[in-house]
């Protein structure tokens, strides 16, 4: 196929990395902070609710990746046994 | 060569099938309706293995092939005037996520007042859209082209959608002998479509039609512009290559000249070209540039075959309210503004609504031409 | 214990904090699994997931206007089945305005030819992408943008429009209503789509903290609320056979629902009993709908 002159004109439009937007740390957002508080018994319901899918199941508890936490408290509200608390987030 | 003696739409029908589309989406506008049916009989009668998409409106047509094509298949639809009206959003868009649509546009004029005959305004009002757009002069230009319309689509460089513009009517309802060609020889030159930048495929996921902000937006769009400008070299290098296998060819693909060595030439585009050339061949001072090519915009080549000119007459079917010209008109101006001793060039608007244009019609033009004024533009009468 | 599986959608979209309509899509992938193309039109989720050059979808996604969601989907289904593919679910994934409003036509389309794709709407109950203007399925007496509470008229004249009904007189085999704040019945009706031959249609109640005005923290509360409340009905119409899907005896009154939301605040005594007696209403007649056995396919 012969090159023609100019400009590239491979097409840019599509998005070919799927799910780079974690580059985006949305954790800048937050004024309040979720903490997982010993009372956590895994449960996971904290995790299915969480918006951001920010929340992990590790070893029977609750790990939130406070990268992506945008502190809307959602899991701080479902939680069935009140294990986690909501602080003032510090900067 | 397959001679068959058919109606205008049914050949465009017949390439259709020798193109193998995996999807057809069409909804039925005249004067193109006949295309739309004749392509529901082939595929009822299982002589095309298409999906035929009944769709409700052109809007959804031009958006599920939109869909098709992006999931990886040949698709093919057609519609004019207040179909193509109703698409527009749909067009730029298209031309946006760089997908190659093949699209027959059957020429009509726009309402209001609704009126069912041709002109080429559905298409000229669509220029700015990103598509390709090619005018045929006649039902065998039009087959040709339209298998044509998928190389240069499809092909790496390009990957833009094609409109090929045929007039209502005139020739969408014509029965004349065309040669349809050898199926063998159009699966050789149009091998199946394999798309490579973009796809809707689970085992490579990518996102298509993603939300731009300012600065992206204006380098994607820049590169759509680089692309179509390109992609003139793409339609002369396909259509020679058509050229060599079909033995037929029209110019260089982007225009072709007609007794081209007189002092004054007659602009235009479509099948009105054909009554141009009876009026040339009874006179000795005129000749024709055909326009086939309008976007990308043949500058080169229109500066080419128009700088010795001492009259340039564009005579089309459209007008640009406001401007007080047909948009073709204004865009030969602009080409030829640069030259040093630049032809005089005068316009007509002519044909809207399907108005008749008589070979006296065009006699007169000519002669009145003469004493019109550089930049002046009359009505036909 | 609940596991979430692999996450087809990433960190780091921007929609708001508590945005219920991201969670929506979660759930469904969790149901669909990575075999699925989603066509989804012009709206939040699209532009807070997808700003180029980074997307947060991870699997294979198209956007093209806001109105064509379920053409683009006709067009992709279509497509695939050329090339021998059966087993991809094509989803038509767009909110209210995309899906119930300006796009109503491409959806009456692909039911009306029974095209093989699902179409769901999460329903925020507006056109929440633009700043909160009414959208044909904002309920009765909301304040939007476009129906603000003010002296001469307050809040939206007419009722929502009942999509289900609507998908169901298209000769819709599956049709069904679910929430966020259930997502067990969530995934049963998802995968019950993807096992039906035509189109299905989903309804998603999705809460708007930004839009209904309420705290971030109470999404899933006060989807919960809807339903227990009868202001969001959950259930499902399987070839014209209409079944409550949540056993609930007595509905909470609306009262309880419509005084956490800002946008129902200005609603008098006489509005709220003109809610709760339509909402009683409807909940009667369905309860008789689902008791008599009558097919809707065949009648409607």
């Amino acid at each position: 196929m012969k090159k023609l002159k100019g400009e590239k004109t491979e097409p840019n439009v599509a998005v070919k990395k799927p799910g780079s937007s974690v580059e985006v740390k949305t954790g800048a957002w937050r004024t309040f902070k979720p903490v997982v508080t010993d009372k956590c018994i895994g449960c996971g319901i904290c995790a299915q609710f969480c918006p951001e899918a920010c929340i992990k199941i590790k070893n029977k508890k609750a790990v939130i990746n406070y990268d992506y936490c945008k502190g809307c408290l959602i899991c701080f509200n479902e939680c069935p046994v009140k294990a986690i608390e909501s602080k003032q987030e510090e900067k | 060569m397959v001679m068959k003696f058919l109606e205008g739409s049914e050949a465009i029908s017949e390439t259709v099938r020798l193109c193998r589309p995996d999807v057809i989406s069409a909804y039925p506008i005249t004067p193109q309706t006949h295309i739309v049916e004749s392509l529901a009989r082939l595929v009822a009668d299982g002589k095309i293995k298409s999906k035929f998409l009944e769709v409700e409106s052109e809007f959804s047509a031009l958006s599920s092939v939109l869909g098709a094509c992006a999931a990886g298949s040949r698709t093919f639809t057609a519609t004019c005037s207040q179909g193509l009206a109703l698409m527009h959003e749909v067009l730029f868009a298209a031309a946006g996520l760089r997908l190659p649509l093949v699209m027959v546009n059957a020429n009509r004029a726009l309402s209001a007042p609704i009126n069912i005959w041709n002109d080429q305004q559905d298409s000229i009002s669509e220029r700015d859209s990103g598509w390709i757009q090619l005018y045929v002069e006649t039902v065998q230009e039009a087959v040709d082209t339209l298998i044509q319309a998928y190389r240069i689509a499809e092909d790496d460089r390009v990957l833009l959608p094609v409109m090929v513009c045929m007039d209502g009517f005139i020739l969408t309802h014509v029965i004349e002998p065309v040669d349809i060609l050898d199926e063998e020889k159009v699966q050789k030159f149009l091998p199946k479509y394999k798309p490579t930048h973009t796809i809707l495929d689970p085992q490579r996921p990518m996102t298509i039609g993603p939300f731009a902000y300012p600065e992206p937006y204006f380098k994607l769009r820049k590169e759509i512009s680089t692309a179509i400008n390109n992609s003139k070299e793409v339609i002369s290098e396909v259509h020679k290559e058509f050229g060599e296998k079909f033995k037929r060819k029209y110019g260089n693909g982007l225009v072709e000249g007609y007794k081209n060595d007189k002092k004054i030439a007659i602009v235009s585009m479509g099948s009105v070209v054909g009554t141009i050339r009876e009026v040339v061949d009874k006179r000795k001072d005129v000749g024709i540039v055909k326009v086939r090519c309008y976007r990308p915009f043949p500058k080169n080549e229109i500066i080419q075959t128009l700088k010795s000119k001492k009259t340039v007459i564009v005579l089309e079917k459209n007008i640009s309210l406001g401007l007080g010209s047909g948009s073709l008109f204004s865009e030969i101006r602009d080409a030829l503004y640069p030259l040093k001793n630049r032809p005089k060039v005068v316009g007509c608007i002519a044909g809207l609504g399907g108005s008749d244009i008589k070979s006296s019609d065009i006699h007169r033009l000519i002669d009145d031409s003469k004493k019109m004024k550089d930049g002046e533009v009359k009505w036909l009468t | 214990m609940v596991d979430i599986g692999e996450e087809l959608i990433a960190s780091g979209h921007r929609t708001c904090s508590g945005c219920g309509s991201i969670l929506a899509a979660r759930m469904v992938l969790r149901a669909t699994g990575s075999d699925v193309i989603i066509c989804e039109p012009t709206g939040c989720l699209e532009v807070t997931s997808t700003q180029y050059p980074t997307t947060a979808w991870r699997v294979p996604w198209i956007h093209v206007l806001f109105e064509n969601a379920a053409s683009v989907a006709a067009g992709v289904k279509a497509a695939l089945e050329a090339q021998g593919n059966n087993h991809t679910q094509v989803i038509a994934f767009g909110g209210d305005g995309g899906m119930v409003d300006i796009g109503f036509g491409a959806v009456s389309g692909a039911l009306e030819r029974n095209d093989d794709i699902i179409i769901i709407t999460y329903d925020n109950e507006a056109y929440s992408n633009t700043g909160m203007q009414r959208s044909g399925a904002t309920p009765f007496g909301a304040s939007t943008s476009t129906t603000p509470s003010g002296f001469e008229s307050a809040g939206k004249k007419t009722w929502k429009k009942n999509m289900l009904m609507i998908a169901v007189a298209h000769g819709c085999k599956y049709a069904a209503s679910t929430s966020i704040a259930y997502p067990k019945d969530l995934e049963m009706k998802i995968k019950k789509a993807m096992g039906i031959k035509g189109t299905k249609y989903i309804h998603i109640h999705t809460p708007c903290p930004v839009g209904w005005a309420f705290d971030s923290s109470k999404t899933i509360e006060i989807a919960r609320l809807a339903v227990q409340t009868g202001m969001w009905m959950l259930y499902e119409i399987e070839d014209g056979n209409l079944k409550k899907t949540l056993d609930i005896t007595e509905l909470k009154p609306v009262e309880n629902y419509l005084k956490t939301q800002k946008r129902f605040e200005h609603l008098k005594e006489n509005d709220i009993k003109v809610i709760q007696e339509h909402i009683s209403q409807t909940w009667k007649e369905l309860d008789k709908l689902e008791k008599s056995g009558v097919n809707l396919r065949t009648i409607l």
